[in-house]
């Protein structure tokens, strides 16, 4: 009786061919070649819808938001047609002891089955009462619901890193999903940004549909697929960089040009995420491009590093690797009065990135 | 002892069955409330209790004012953008910066497209399964369903009685798929659900339809702050340079091409708004004309900040868009000035919250705001520290603090907004709210009520939706007139600022006034505060026995089926609660706080 993608589909008069197209657009979007095609439409043609369930903690719902953002797939067939959102408080229709009994019959159900998705965090301070779900401390919640998970996907900086609540000084002790004792031994993704991109939240589900499979994470526990690289590496005023072209002020001549925002604090040399490459909201722009330097939202930390407006100073080696010592040479001689950045660099490099600025 | 009169006219009642609600779901953050009811199941006692604190402020402290933005953006994720916009206003009047007309032309469509977006998806995806069974959508027949979307909303292409069948397919196989996702364990038998199937039909299709449409919405502030949700501000203007024709306009921030597609968007919205929310507002809301519960504080006491400046830096009620005023006992022939400055009007009370203040009997002006965490159980309380069963309102139980302006709990949000401005003559407002007490046969005191709520944010999204393109028009004028500034960099650097200031900024959020009150010292944040409009509207009691907007609105509702409490849903949602807004206040004695917390 379970609906799966590929009946949805054909329900709405999409023909085989049709489908078929789509499965080669998602592999291709994938990066995967065509002999991926068969599978994936194997996939979607055989699935039922997978239980999720969608934690809460102490956060602002700028996740949940930019899930429901997602151009492709729309959130709304990810709802109807791809997982079963079993319980997400933010959109589920249930409240009060009806709301919380789900939790209890997802886990009778699907045993080690369901996926647990995780937006905010934990705080564990004043015995967790700092948020409070039916009464009980979120922390309580969160354990209960993880132990039964076949995995967790820890969803932007809050629920990877701990983020604006875990600022200097975390006040209420909020701790990030993988950091909170006695969490059950479970594969955790993080998928870290603030929020991260939509389309990136919705790839990563539909790659674990689709391959039925952890998509192959970096040691911190992120996609490879979607943060293996800094958004300097791929960023489309990069050659403004290599070239010394700097924006100096606000609306200066330069920014006008869309030269490099480096001199203005920009954190896109040492923020690993995909806003150069994919872009938000259905790839129309990014930080970047609208005129603000990145602030490193993806990074663990990134409200502790000093002013967003600051020039960074801890760069670890511009680039893609190979050309990192011409490139910094160059920016080092172009830079002028930042042209210690690229010694500070290396001296910096093994210190931590907390605490060395203020 | 059984009824308790409170100063502000409300009768509380808690010898009746206790119901709690926990979490209340379909909102932002995290809240629970509990309800006496008497024998005839009418509620006679309400108790709203804000269920989480996160501390923001205490965090901005000793930071740099211009980031400020950043971090109270993230205070909510769903009014993205209207905290950090509120802050960078703080930060400018703090330092007196005067922003380019482009700037604020930009930020008011990016204002306002927030306003669009957060009414149309509360209006579909928080509040609507309050009044729209899906299950029973799937009795209807798709005929009566095109026949009614084509009487209500001629212009609506998407009317045909095979769309609608493909929709109904859609969601028939969804449920007898028997994995019920987002509508799980909803209250779908209950006898409150009013609405005729073909009706049911037509608004979860346009739930579909408005999920998809809404991230359209947000484009605009994408190409105005690279990305949504949460985009880039800045103190000074914007961060988007214009460059219309110069060499290399098609790497830069803001070109033609950018504004033909906000154009495109804004366009598409005021469709949308008019064609799919609005009709189908009229037509819910004309099933429920009998349901006239939830008025509360709306008929007695009504605020509002005033935004949407229509020229740079001019911050004058007459230069608001947005009406500024505030309402006392339900006199709208004397709409009463408000200054965010004045020590005496806007304070905050914590004898029920779980603070701590040298007096409780007294309030504070966010300037010289204290707070200090106290969670403390009151002894009726019922449960353990960490279960609760039963909380005791005698005594503290909220983490939201109680604001009060002069002295009286007040109702925030669209409503405010719409009765202030009609009160005051102000001509759009007063068409808007006529042609839609006409188009429903109610009289205005419909208004106050659940519904009236719920009607006011669908007419302001449809003013918003206006206004960015009035907005949108003026900043190309402007732009063709030869002025492409967007920042004023003057006072950007710290070294030039003086060494103590203070400042206070301003918006209409979705939800209601919003006000941002900032101290700097030697070019670091000595003290943050905002009063936010879910802490006005979810405030607990005070210290006089006010209670606030979400408890006096629930009183005298009748519920049909106390253990499924749909109407007390409709009710608070109708307030659209935001509670990461309310419950993040936090002062200036952070490293007092640190001290009692770090462990």
């Amino acid at each position: 009786m379970h609906e799966t993608f590929y009946d949805v589909m054909r329900r709405q008069g999409i023909t085989r061919r049709s489908f078929l197209k789509y499965c080669s657009l998602a592999a291709a979007a994938l990066g995967l070649g065509p002999s991926f095609v068969p599978k994936i439409a194997h996939a979607m043609e055989t699935k039922p819808r997978i239980p999720v369930l969608w934690l809460h903690g102490l956060e602002c719902t700028c996740c949940s938001e930019s899930f429901l953002r997602s151009a492709h797939p729309l959130a709304k067939d990810v709802i109807l047609s791809m997982i079963s959102l079993d319980y997400d408080d933010t959109i589920m229709a249930a409240a009060g002891h009806q709301a919380e009994a789900i939790i209890e019959e997802t886990i009778e159900k699907y045993d080690g089955n369901y996926i647990l998705a995780v937006e905010g965090n934990a705080p564990l301070n004043e015995d967790g009462m700092y948020c409070i779900i039916g009464g009980k401390p979120f922390v309580e919640q969160l354990r209960h619901a993880a132990s039964h998970a076949k995995a967790i996907v820890s969803w932007g900086s809050c629920a990877s890193w701990g983020c604006v609540q875990a600022a200097r000084p975390n006040p209420t002790r909020a701790t990030p999903t993988h950091m909170v004792p006695g969490i059950a031994d479970k594969p955790i993704i993080k998928v870290p940004g603030c929020p991260p991109i939509s389309e990136v939240m919705t790839a990563v589900i539909t790659y674990m549909l689709t391959f039925e499979k952890m998509p192959e994470l970096d040691r911190q526990g992120r996609p490879k697929m979607f943060y293996s690289q800094r958004i300097h590496d791929k960023c489309y005023r990069r050659p403004h960089f290599d070239a010394g072209q700097f924006v100096e002020s606000f609306d200066d001549e330069g920014a006008r040009k869309g030269y490099c925002l480096y001199k203005v604090g920009c954190k896109g040399p040492t923020t690993y995420n995909a806003c150069s490459t994919v872009r938000w909201n259905g790839g129309l722009s990014f930080p970047i491009q609208a005129g603000h330097p990145c602030i490193g939202c993806s990074e663990d930390g990134f409200w502790d590093k000093g002013s967003f407006y600051e020039r960074q100073t801890n760069v670890k080696g511009f680039g893609i690797e190979a050309s990192a010592d011409r490139i910094g040479a160059t920016s080092a001689a172009i830079v002028g009065g930042a042209a210690a950045v690229h010694a500070a660099a290396s001296v910096v490099k093994h210190m931590t990135s907390k605490g060395n600025q203020e | 002892m059984s009824v308790v009169t409170t100063p502000n006219g409300f009768n509380l009642d808690t010898s009746g069955q206790r119901v709690v609600v926990d979490p209340v779901t379909r909102i932002e953050g995290h809240m629970r409330c509990e309800v006496n009811i008497d024998e005839n199941n009418v509620i006679r006692n309400a108790v709203s209790t804000g269920t989480m604190w996160r501390g923001l402020e205490v965090i901005l402290k000793g930071r740099d004012p211009r980031d400020a933005w950043a971090f109270v953006q993230r205070i909510c994720g769903v009014c993205t953008g209207t905290h950090a916009l509120t802050s960078v206003r703080a930060v400018e009047d703090a330092l007196n910066i005067n922003i380019p007309e482009n700037a604020n032309s930009i930020r008011n469509i990016m204002q306002l497209s927030l306003q669009v977006h957060d009414h149309l998806v509360h209006f579909y995806h928080l509040h609507a399964l309050d009044w729209v069974n899906p299950v029973n959508a799937l009795k209807a027949d798709p005929k009566a369903t095109s026949a009614l979307q084509q009487k209500i909303s001629p212009k609506n292409p998407r009317s045909s009685p095979g769309y609608f069948r493909d929709v109904q397919a859609r969601i028939r196989k969804f449920i007898e798929s028997g994995q019920l996702g987002p509508f799980k364990n909803g209250y779908w038998s209950n006898p409150a659900y009013k609405l005729p199937p073909e009706a049911d039909l037509m608004a979860v299709t346009h739930y579909l339809e408005a999920l998809d449409f809404q991230k359209d919405i947000m484009t605009v502030r994408t190409i105005f702050g690279g990305k949504d949700t949460h985009p880039n501000w800045l103190v000074g203007g914007v961060p988007c340079a214009i460059n219309m024709d110069g060499v290399m306009a098609a790497g830069a921030p803001i070109n033609m091409e950018r504004l033909n597609l906000v154009k495109s968007v804004t366009d598409k919205t005021i469709d949308f708004i008019e064609q799919v929310y609005i009709p189908d507002l009229l037509a819910i809301a004309s099933f429920y004309k009998d349901w006239m519960y939830g008025g509360g504080l709306a008929s007695k006491n009504l605020l509002s900040y005033g935004d949407i400046p229509d020229r740079a830096n001019d911050y004058s009620a007459e230069n608001l868009l947005m009406p500024r005023g505030a309402i006392i006992n339900g006199k709208l022939d004397e709409v009463h000035p408000v200054d965010l400055r004045n020590p005496d009007e806007v304070q905050e009370f914590v004898p029920h919250s779980w603070y701590a203040y040298p007096d409780e009997a007294k309030g504070l002006h966010p300037w010289d705001g204290v707070t200090e965490p106290n969670y403390k159980l009151g002894p009726n309380f019922k449960g353990t520290k960490t279960n609760i069963q039963e909380l005791d309102e005698g005594a503290k139980y909220s983490w939201i603090k109680a604001p009060r302006w002069r002295g009286h709990a007040m109702e925030v949000g669209p409503l405010a907004r719409y009765v202030i401005g009609y009160a005051q003559g102000n001509k759009e407002y007063v068409e808007q709210v006529d042609y839609v007490l006409k188009a429903l046969d109610v009289p205005l005191e419909a208004m106050f009520s659940t519904l009236g709520r719920t009607a006011a944010r669908g007419l302001e999204a449809k003013w918003a939706a206006h206004k960015q393109k009035y907005f949108l028009d003026k900043l190309i004028a402007n732009i063709k007139a030869g002025d492409t500034a967007t920042a004023n960099s003057e006072s950007f650097d710290p070294s030039t600022w003086p060494a103590e200031v203070k400042g206070v900024g301003f918006t209409e959020a979705p939800r209601g006034a919003l006000g941002h009150w900032i101290r700097i010292k030697d070019t670091r944040i000595d003290n943050y505060q905002c009063v936010v409009p879910t802490t006005w509207n979810g405030s607990p009691r005070d210290s006089q026995g006010n209670i606030g907007a979400y408890e006096a609105s629930l009183l005298d509702t009748k519920v049909e089926r106390p253990e499924e409490p749909v109407e007390i849903l409709r009710t608070l949602h109708s307030f659209d609660p935001c509670l990461a807004c309310s419950t993040h206040v936090m002062s200036e004695d952070g490293e007092e706080l640190a001290e009692v917390k770090v462990r």
